[in-house]
């Protein structure tokens, strides 16, 4: 049978990568003092795993490397080899090593084994007595480059049969003598004799004589004792190794001897008819099969127990010339037929994602469809109520579809959560990171996490992972100080990080606070003035001087670091969060340390909308990005040389958009006064649109407009409304690049009205 | 139809067990541990049970030391599943009492040979 094996392979990397993660977490955790055996066993069973399956799917450069890992993993679980940090550090980088294999292969290029090798010889090292750090240090030194990790196995002994043929001369061998005699206990462990005597038999002709002798008086008979042996001829041309493989699993559980039997081939008489051997033998079987049918017939008295189960003739002497054991073997398992999708799913390479749901949710998902099968038929049944139709039927039918609702909108709530995935995913990520850049920076620093099993979809949990893992490097390299710097400011010398990510509303927050130094904000604010970002005499809030941590092309530290302080972070991290339709917020206290809050949707899939009108259009705004909705005061709006209007909103000005000429709905233009104006906000920057009229706020779904038509400005994407029509849903970014024009004149009359 | 009892905690290496023996007609459960695995085999019986030898929960030479305990599983054929080659890890599920072992790697041909020397 031919099984395609690259049908398993998605699974063996997800679980590989999985058990990498596990790997990589237990180590973090290890205490090199006082090892727990539980969680170096943990470590033990990933790498053992990954050895497994990577063999048996045939990556061999990840068997190969994981092998010795394990060898080395084994000898410290059993006590005979120690772990120390350099040891904890060399596994770690074996994590990555073998992350990068498992990637490459995934993408199925060829890896580069470099670095594995490097790594097998410092482990190599270790395992012959050398200390982690030393052995790394050699292996360095030494440069090991290209040596395969181990020499090619050498091809299997050539066949003794062979040997003896040519010894013999004269004589060649025509099978084995076998003495094989059972220890009374080996029936326990599930060795049947009856199935080593039906292997031998597949093997070639088969004599075989069984002593009763030793079976005592039924009434002492233990019932799983195995008092036969027995005496075996084999007339075959296989190797004593095959033999030996048959008695495999019990050759420390019986007295075994098989030696080669001869044929005299010079003699005359057997020459005389046949020049071929095959034929001599197939004389020897005719009479091996005869002798067969009566030697192996029981003779003595015998326990008739299942569990002694004796040779029969016919089950256990093969004749020769019946079923070849391949077509045996087929009649005894006909190849089921399985589902013909199944049977060849060719996987679509890497990039077929695949998410892992848990049963409750899935679960819930079809209790769920049941339900609303239940209210169609409900309502399906009013609808054949024909034209009697009465006041009660129209109740009943109200009541029907507000079940409808509900089921529907608990249906939609539980597909969503398909989706979903504990933040344990992203913020496993974490401690490794934490670690690796204390020990680089020189600084005491601890991760606390909670909250990782609040769930959010993978989509955006697979977005919001590299500006997390910016806001972290940020907060190691400038946020916490240097020990000696925390002790003198009476702080203790170990800075903590803490992330926690909890629901609020239908939002997750995560929140990322560390007790180091706080943001300077009169150094941004200088840093901003010196780099034109803001005027000589413009006055900030304290809140607007944080904002300026998020402005392109700043940075507050003085040197340049290779981890952060490029000036090239923080504004990509806001946008990448907007994109996510997402806000992030700071806050500071010089000495005491920072938080930065990152608000996130649940999904991306479905948005919370505030529904306007504008020339009997429907728009929609996303819920999150408006802040306020007004009547206009025309007192308050100030016309600038251009045509741009802006209001003055609370002495703040903001440009005013008219969304009918923008989108060319309306020839004149609207009056302002009494009309209504959204003011919606989007990377701090206010801009007020101006709307007929304010509808309901509901769900709605996104539908990608690239996708079905293609990219409009000041468009996000659009949905379905419930009539069937198509509305557009705004996008307040894009809304404020086309409002470029109004936004400047804004802030030129913003800087006089300050002046 | 012969019934078997897959364990192993690598989810990849239990679906090619187990789509292996099915496509060959047999009858398999699989079990992620030890532990689910002793569950499974009390509520059913096997003719054959197959099974890795390092698991959380409940690891392959406990699991064989727990079924022997069993009345029905006394002389079941049971396999481990061991990457060792040599030596005493590789006997340690046999004085277990296992009846024997596949080596990993294995390939599904390999497996199913196993299985037939077991089956009959």
């Amino acid at each position: 049978m031919s099984i395609d094996l690259s049908q398993f392979h998605a699974v063996f990397f997800e679980e590989s990568f999985e058990g990498l993660e596990l790997m990589e977490t237990s180590l973090l955790e290890l205490d090199v003092d006082a090892p727990d055996s539980e969680q170096i066993n943990t470590i033990f069973r990933a790498a053992h795993s990954i050895k497994g399956g990577s063999g048996t799917f045939g990556f061999v450069q990840v068997a190969e490397f994981t092998h010795i890992l394990e060898t080395l993993l084994d000898k410290i679980r059993d006590g005979d080899q120690s772990i120390d940090p350099d040891g904890i550090e060399l596994f770690l980088q074996s994590v990555d090593c073998l992350r990068g294999l498992l990637e490459a292969l995934q993408t199925e290029t060829e890896p580069d084994t470099t670095r594995a090798q490097q790594l097998a010889g410092v482990f190599q090292a270790v395992l012959d007595g050398g200390t982690y750090a030393d052995s790394a240090n050699v292996v360095k030194t030494n440069a090991i480059t290209g040596a395969p990790l181990h020499a090619a196995s050498p091809s299997p002994a050539p066949a003794s049969s062979d040997d003896s043929v040519a010894n013999a001369g004269t004589r060649k061998q025509i099978g084995f003598s076998i003495v094989f005699e059972p220890e009374e206990d080996m029936l326990k462990g599930g060795n049947d004799p009856v199935r080593m005597l039906r292997e031998l038999a597949t093997l070639g002709d088969l004599i075989s004589h069984a002593n009763t002798d030793q079976v005592p008086d039924f009434d002492q008979l233990v019932i799983d004792h195995c008092y036969l042996s027995w005496d075996i001829e084999l007339v075959t041309n296989c190797d004593i190794d095959d033999i030996e493989e048959v008695f495999e699993w019990v050759e420390d559980e019986c007295e075994l001897s098989i030696t080669p039997i001869y044929a005299d081939i010079s003699s005359a008489a057997e020459l005389h008819y046949s020049n071929s051997q095959n034929h001599a033998i197939d004389k020897k079987m005719q009479q091996a099969t005869a002798e067969g049918q009566r030697l192996v017939m029981p003779s003595g008295p015998l326990p008739s127990l299942d569990n002694l189960q004796l040779a029969s003739p016919g089950d256990v002497t093969n004749n020769g010339s019946d079923a070849t054991p391949a077509e045996a073997s087929a009649a005894l398992a006909p190849p089921k037929p399985t589902a013909p999708a199944a049977a060849k799913p060719k996987a679509a390479k890497v990039e077929a994602s695949s998410i892992r749901v848990g049963i409750d949710k899935v679960d819930s998902l079809i209790n769920l469809v049941g339900e609303l099968v239940i209210t169609q038929s409900m309502l399906g049944q009013m609808g054949s109520a024909g034209d009697s139709i009465t006041d009660e039927h129209i109740g009943n039918l109200r009541e029907g579809l507000v079940q409808l609702e509900q089921n529907t909108r608990e249906l939609q709530d539980s597909v969503m959560r398909i989706r979903m995935l504990p933040i344990s995913f992203t913020f496993n990520r974490f401690p490794r990171i934490v670690r690796d850049i204390s020990i680089q920076l020189g600084k005491q620093v601890q991760l606390e996490l909670s909250g990782e099993n609040t769930e959010l979809d993978k989509t955006v949990m697979e977005k919001i992972s590299d500006p997390m893992v910016h806001l972290i490097r940020n907060a190691l390299d400038h946020g916490i100080e240097m020990p000696e710097q925390r002790k003198a400011a009476g702080k203790p010398e170990m800075g903590t990080i803490v992330l926690n990510a909890f629901h609020q509303g239908g939002n997750i927050v995560i929140e990322m606070t560390d007790d180091g130094g706080g943001i300077d904000t009169e150094r941004l604010l200088t840093k901003a003035r010196n780099n034109g970002l803001v005027g000589e005499n413009e006055k900030l809030t304290q809140e607007q001087k944080l904002d300026l941590l998020f402005s392109p092309g700043l940075s507050t530290v003085e040197e340049v670091s290779d981890l952060s302080g490029r000036g090239v972070g923080m504004d990509v991290v806001r946008r990448n969060i907007q994109e996510l339709s997402g806000s992030v917020e700071v806050s500071t206290e010089m000495g005491v340390g920072s938080t930065f809050r990152i608000r996130l949707p649940l999904t991306l899939a479905i948005l919370d909308g505030q529904l306007v009108t504008v020339a009997d259009q429907t728009y929609i705004f996303p819920l999150v990005s408006i802040s306020e909705s007004l009547q206009i005061d025309s007192a308050k709006v100030n016309n600038v040389a251009g045509g741009s209007d802006v209001y003055n909103l609370r002495d703040e000005y903001i440009p005013i958009l008219c969304l009918d000429q923008l989108f060319g709905l309306r020839q004149e233009a609207k009056v302002l006064q009494d009309s209504l104006l959204v003011v919606v906000e989007s990377e701090g920057q206010k801009v007020g649109v101006v709307v007929d009229e304010l509808l309901a706020q509901q769900q709605v779904v996104i539908k990608s407009l690239e996708e079905n038509y293609t990219r409009v400005q000041g468009v996000s994407g659009a949905t379905i409304l419930g009539d069937g029509t198509v509305a557009m849903i705004v996008d307040a970014l894009g809304l404020s690049g086309l409002a470029g024009s109004e936004i400047a004149a804004a802030q030129k009359i913003a800087a006089e009205a300050v002046a | 139809m012969t019934k078997i009892l897959a364990v192993d905690d690598s989810a990849s290496m239990r679906q090619m067990v187990v789509f292996t023996l099915q496509s060959a007609g047999y009858d398999v459960v699989e079990a992620s541990d030890g532990q689910k695995a002793l569950d499974i085999a009390k509520g059913t019986s096997f003719d054959l049970v197959l099974s890795d030898v390092n698991m959380p929960v409940m690891d392959g030479i406990e699991l064989v030391k727990e079924l022997r305990q069993i009345e029905a599983y006394k002389y079941t054929p049971i396999l481990m599943l061991t990457t060792e080659t040599a030596g005493d890890k590789k006997m340690a599920g046999k004085n277990a009492g296992a009846t024997g072992w596949v080596v990993k790697p294995f390939n599904p041909d390999k497996l199913l040979a196993t299985i037939k020397k077991v089956t009959g």
